[in-house]
């Protein structure tokens, strides 16, 4: 089995790198996949956190590359899925500890036994982001449809595009669509006019994504969360499903809601 | 006029300085920075490969026109020499090196490779240009001493400079600077003009805020010494 190495990038802190590196590995496992999650933000780590793993590390993806524990016994297993595994960042070290040589043959090992490996990208252009970069076979972007996170996700797809990489697609995170439709967010597709990457995804804000990261249950697993379907629609179009963008509109006109009346919807 | 000891060419997204071989280094040194003193807006920022030819250039000497151009704002990111020892003092101070004439053109940086340039050679006389046929996205900056024509867009946040005329194919949404050594002659087109900031010469304007209507391609020029920007079409 020749898994595929995904990275998930942005450039821009904060704008939602780790939720969806959680969330599509959760995705991914419950459609059936075999997955690794990997927490390259050395230093910073907090995959295991919003994944509910941080009491069960024991060992980091220092210690696997440096040699002080087998790949195989420094893996997290999830509590719910048998087929999803973390392997957490180091806490005390700091990213010039891993090269991206270090993670092109830890992902190497990884791809024979997995479908998928993810890669949590650190913030920022450097060493970190080099290490995640290396070994990806595509890259998803995440950004935050606000203009700095655009620019940044616009910075980092020069860097994947030269770094023979590209072009990567984007997951459009955080959208509010009653800002968007006041003219006071940017839209999706005010975003496609600037990148010209392709979309894989568009989360809206759902204040559950808040609550379940801190849980440490991912939103995925709520179905009542429109955040989590739309991480799920992600997970099945990164496997080559061909999923619609879901309808983020939630306060829909009187009229659009007969429609969707009579349309028996 | 002094003799000119050292010639300026736009190569990929930096500059190709060749020094004379012959000439006191001294001499050449102090021609390097008064030249790149008076055009200092034209350097800014730049990637500069040197090429020293046989000249064999000591440590000392070579470390002290890395600090010349750093002093500049300028990175010493390539060292062309046919003599050894030029080489080594390039090692010694981690500066990439190459032996002149290997592979042909100047060797490009690592990023500057995917950027597919290739120089215009025109059958009748006139400026040369550079060609990218790609979307220049934030943090790029293209620097070229003839024209430049971009097949793409200009993100915000990427720069053009050059010291003719700007033409691109695509979105304008960056920096543009044309005619920087000084020709008021020099213009700027695009297919939608909405630099962040759009200069000619030493003329600055920036765009107006708000969408527009109505995107055609326009044409950038100095007009009773002003920046105008008519439709073209």
């Amino acid at each position: 089995m020749a898994g595929k190495v995904v990275t998930i990038s942005s450039g821009k802190g904060g704008v939602g790198k780790t939720t969806a590196t959680a969330n599509l590995g959760i995705s991914l496992a419950s459609l059936g996949k075999k997955v690794v999650v990997i927490d390259a933000d050395i230093g910073l780590r907090n995959l295991d956190v919003i994944m509910g793993l941080e009491n069960r590390i024991v060992y980091d993806l220092v210690d696997i590359v440096e040699g002080r524990s087998k790949l195989r016994q420094s893996m997290i297993k999830h509590k719910k899925f048998e087929d999803l595994f973390l392997i957490p960042a180091a806490q005390t070290r700091d990213k010039m500890a891993v090269s991206p040589e270090d993670m092109v043959k830890l992902t190497d090992e990884l791809r024979e036994d997995f479908d998928y490996v993810i890669i949590d990208s650190p913030a920022g252009i450097e060493r970190g982001f080099r290490n995640a970069l290396e070994p990806a076979d595509e890259v998803l972007i995440v950004t935050n449809p606000e203009v700095s996170a655009v620019r940044d996700a616009d910075r980092i797809t020069g860097l994947i595009e030269a770094a023979d990489k590209g072009p990567g697609r984007l997951i459009i995170n955080r959208l509010k669509p009653d800002l968007v439709k006041k003219g006071e967010m940017l839209s999706s597709d005010d975003v496609y006019d600037i990148l010209g990457l392709k979309i894989i995804g568009i989360i809206p804000e759902d204040e559950l994504v808040l609550s379940a990261s801190n849980s440490g249950i991912p939103v995925t697993l709520n179905m009542d969360s429109k955040a989590g379907m739309a991480f799920n629609n992600v997970a099945r179009r990164l496997t080559g499903e061909d999923v619609p963008f879901m309808n983020l509109d939630d306060n829909p006109g009187l009229f659009q809601r007969l429609v969707r009346f009579l349309d028996g919807r | 006029m002094q003799e000119e000891l050292i010639a300026i060419k736009g190569v990929n997204d930096g500059l190709l300085i060749a020094l004379s071989t012959t000439e006191k280094w001294q001499s050449v040194t102090d021609q390097l920075a008064a030249r790149i003193d008076e055009q200092s807006d034209f350097y800014n920022g730049a990637n500069i490969t040197i090429e020293l030819g046989a000249r064999p250039v000591p440590k000392y000497e070579l470390s002290s026109l890395k600090a010349l151009l750093e002093r500049r704002g300028l990175k010493l990111s390539l060292v062309l020499s046919e003599s050894d020892t030029t080489r080594n003092s390039a090692a010694a101070l981690k500066v990439p090196t190459k032996k002149n004439g290997e592979s042909g053109a100047p060797p490009p940086s690592k990023q500057a490779d995917v950027q597919e340039t290739a120089p215009v050679n025109p059958e009748e006389t006139g400026t040369y240009g550079t060609m990218f046929r790609r979307t220049l996205r934030s943090g790029r900056t293209i620097h070229s001493d003839g024209h430049v024509v971009i097949y793409g867009d200009v993100n915000p946040g990427a720069k053009v400079i050059a010291a003719g005329d700007i033409v691109v194919w695509g979105k304008l949404r960056g920096y543009a600077h044309a005619g920087v050594i000084g020709d008021e002659s020099a213009i700027v087109c695009a297919l939608d003009m909405s630099p962040s900031q759009l200069r000619i010469a030493s003329h600055v304007v920036t765009s107006p805020p708000g969408k527009r209507k109505r995107v055609v391609p326009e044409v950038a020029r100095i007009r009773d010494n002003q920046i105008i920007v008519e439709a073209r079409e």
